[in-house]
């Protein structure tokens, strides 16, 4: 507890909290639905576009935020069509594209400033990272994916489960499509320097699986998602800063212990099932 | 008996080919329709043709007034990601009565009580809290078709709905097909490769490649050059 109140008494630390809980939250949500549909790659490709938009940037010196957020869009954009269309070769696609935005940051970085622990932190995170504008950008995302979830809660599950149903019953299948692709880069671009583009599509994936591993429902999936994405965060947080541990990698072994956890509940649910039927 | 669905004449085509040439079909009420042939004959495009997705690019598709009310159930083919989804039973069902909901963002108690007698006619019901993944197939192709009778009752398009099943399943699936349209009076529009198994239970039988090759009964569908190359009765150097 003590701790917990020691940090609260930094307003950095503050920041870092509410807006890491609202980006872990949107990335978990728009995870579900990315990761049940096949699309997890689209992830973390748009992570690696986002580190290469973002040091771009950096080294040109223009406003990084500005500049790597239209870029990201549009990658998902991208990303989105290469995946709909050829099944078969779009996850090495997608691999080719994160290889090349990468090496575009790092040369991007190295010819201008050299490698510093700036392109360290992007890659790996930064507990500094959040100033308050990105705060106040992460609560308006997290009001826009949240109301997604909860006005179009049926759509999205028909969307996910079953594209060529819910084309047929009238839904606008592409558009939700691009809407989660869009909202999953500008939660990638406000996560990334934070929690490190190499660490973010952790928060995409890890709380969706973890999940899926106890509830049978989409709705326990995505609450459960939701919930476990904010506590994994928490506790990460605060052992980042007892033990002086790199903030991002800290939350994503938390995100591990508690994928464990629950694989160890999904098995120890089975044998009790098991059991009793043999009684 | 009216006519649901009435094409005359219909193409349906891509960017730079043609799928479906000069079709001229008509699916009554209660009617058991099946459309047989090879892969990429236009079977699929037809479907879409049908479900309103594509536009014919000439001829004229005719849906009855009392179609467009109530709409058509699709069972489209299963896709590998759905076999491990996390999802209930009842909310899969439930998703079947979407196409009403229009804009209005929650099912009301009338659709979750249509959801309910869906699965109550497949017989699913004691498995609504079940997990869809954890069902075999037969089970979850039953649990896909209550979705479909959850969004329409008149008529059913079913695409290659055998794919994947183990022969037991099959012969409960025909059988509880050939229940729906007879019992309940549900039209069925079927794609399908299994001729064998439809030739005894189809009112009508469209053998396409592109064309019409054949549009008829079953039993005259066994005496057609045709058919007894596709059922594989005939002499096959012909």
């Amino acid at each position: 507890m003590g701790v917990i109140m020691e940090m609260l008494s930094y307003p950095f630390l503050v920041r870092a909290f509410v807006g890491g809980i609202l980006i872990s939250i949107c990335a978990a949500l728009l995870g579900v639905s990315l990761v049940l549909k096949r699309y997890s790659m689209i992830g973390d490709g748009l992570s690696h576009v986002s580190f290469g938009a973002l040091s771009v940037a950096v080294a040109a010196g223009w406003a990084p935020l500005f500049v790597s957020m239209p870029v990201v869009v549009l990658a998902a954009f991208f990303l989105l069509r290469i995946t709909e269309n050829g099944k078969v070769k779009s996850d090495a696609a997608i691999a080719m594209i994160s290889a090349s935005a990468l090496a575009t940051g790092i040369v991007a970085t190295s010819l201008t400033t050299g490698m510093t622990t700036d392109v360290s932190s992007y890659m790996f995170g930064s507990i500094l990272a959040m100033s308050p504008r990105d705060v106040k950008l992460s609560a308006m995302l997290s009001a826009v994916v949240l109301g997604l979830f909860v006005f179009c809660y049926n759509k999205i599950f028909a969307v996910t489960f079953d594209e060529s149903f819910a084309r047929a019953a009238g839904v606008n299948v592409s558009f939700y499509n691009i809407l989660i692709a869009v909202l999953t880069a500008v939660t990638i671009v406000l996560g990334m320097r934070m929690m490190g583009a190499m660490l973010i599509s952790s928060l995409i994936i890890f709380p969706t699986l973890t999940s899926m591993r106890v509830f049978k429902s989409f709705r326990g999936v995505v609450l459960s998602s939701g919930i476990v994405a904010a506590v994994c965060f928490c506790i990460g947080m605060t052992a980042s800063y007892r033990f002086s541990t790199p903030a991002g990698a800290s939350v994503v072994l938390v995100n591990l212990a508690a994928f464990s956890g629950f694989w160890a509940a999904e098995k120890g649910i089975q044998r009790k099932n098991k059991g009793e039927r043999r009684l | 008996m009216s006519a649901l669905i009435t094409c005359s004449h219909v193409d349906f085509g891509y960017e730079n080919h043609d799928a479906v040439v000069d079709l001229s079909m008509e699916v009554e009420e209660g009617d058991y329709f099946c459309v047989v042939g090879v892969n990429g004959s236009g079977k699929s495009t037809l479907v879409k043709g049908l479900l309103g997705l594509l536009k014919p690019t000439a001829g004229t598709i005719t849906v009855a007034e009392e179609l467009k009310r109530t709409g058509i159930g699709y069972l489209p083919q299963q896709t590998r990601s759905q076999r491990d989804f996390p999802a209930t039973v009842c909310e899969v069902v439930l998703s079947g009565a979407l196409s009403r909901r229009g804009s209005r963002p929650f099912y009301s108690s009338a659709e979750k009580r249509m959801a309910t007698s869906a699965m109550e006619k497949l017989g699913i019901q004691s498995l609504q809290n079940h997990c869809y993944r954890e069902l075999s197939g037969g089970q979850q192709q039953r649990v896909l078709i209550a979705r479909a009778l959850c969004a329409a009752r008149k008529m059913l398009i079913l695409d290659e709905p055998i794919t994947g099943l183990d022969p037991w399943a099959i012969q409960d699936f025909y059988g509880l097909i050939r229940h729906l349209n007879r019992e309940e009076g549900v039209a069925i529009f079927m794609v399908t490769h299994d001729v064998a198994n439809v030739v005894s239970q189809a009112d009508k039988i469209l053998h396409l490649q592109q064309k019409a090759l054949f549009y008829g009964t079953p039993s005259e569908y066994e005496k057609s050059p045709q058919g007894r190359k596709f059922l594989g009765g005939g002499d096959l150097w012909e």
